[in-house]
């Protein structure tokens, strides 16, 4: 198995969204860091898969207790802009099979840090995209508007392979 | 004066990312998708809200029984 950085962004500027395009269809499975932080009081932030905000279901357990929702889209969480000067979240996001033909599951860690004791969100999400065109561009999208300076998106690709180490470059 | 919203595309097959208003499709799913998740919030509080003033009614019954408070939550922490 090989895990190979495919692109990093880091913002220079405030940003209402983030979108890697055109993403090689020669990997087995897409994961993507992203290490956000908020400009306004929102602390998460949505995906949307070749440029579609539609058909995502999915269930999270949170820091604020078990909830599901069968219309809820597979999120992200990040420090509002209320939280400790610059705490940024740390969200993982594993795709796996985006080239494929069937529904795409998504599988999300998120955590908003804050370097406190009140604040913070936990959460894992189990998602999933039912649409049957593979994966050629990942967007991510805030609940308000944007993302802030120093917000940190890497888009990674694992190759399956019976042997071998992780290459990350 | 309103804000214009930018996004960031980064292009994998070249590497270069460019910078770009949101387009009017795109402020609109925003809306709709804010929209949406406040409603969502919306119903999810008040089913809480709902399940804890149940919880306090049932304890207060209990209570009203003859069991101690301790064996009330007991049976329903």
């Amino acid at each position: 198995m090989t895990m190979t950085l495919i692109e990093t962004k880091t913002l220079g500027t405030a940003q209402a969204s983030i979108e890697f395009t055109s993403i090689p269809q020669t990997f087995t499975d897409l994961v993507c860091f992203v290490s956000a932080r908020s400009t306004t009081t929102t602390d998460f932030y949505r995906i949307n898969l070749n440029n579609s905000a539609s058909d995502f279901t999915g269930r999270y357990l949170g820091s604020d207790g078990p909830i599901s929702g069968t219309s809820f889209p597979a999120f992200g969480r990040m420090p509002e802009s209320t939280y400790t000067a610059n705490t940024f979240g740390n969200d993982f996001w594993y795709l796996p099979n985006y080239t494929s033909s069937a529904n795409k599951s998504i599988s999300v860690d998120a955590v908003a840090e804050n370097n406190s004791t009140t604040e913070f969100y936990i959460d894992i999400v189990a998602g999933l995209w039912s649409n049957s065109s593979a994966i050629t561009s990942v967007k991510f999208v805030p609940n308000s508007p944007n993302f802030e300076v120093g917000t940190t998106a890497s888009l990674y690709g694992i190759l399956k392979g019976s042997s071998g180490g992780v290459v990350v470059s | 004066m309103t804000e214009t919203l930018t996004k960031v595309i980064v292009d994998c097959s070249t590497g270069e990312s460019t910078i770009v208003p949101l387009t009017a499709e795109e402020i609109a799913q925003r809306e709709t998708d804010r929209l949406a998740w406040e409603a969502q919030e919306a119903d999810r509080k008040a089913a809480e809200e709902t399940k804890a003033n149940l919880k306090a009614s049932a304890n207060a019954k209990l209570l009203a029984l003859g069991l101690t408070e301790a064996e009330v939550n007991a049976l329903t922490a």
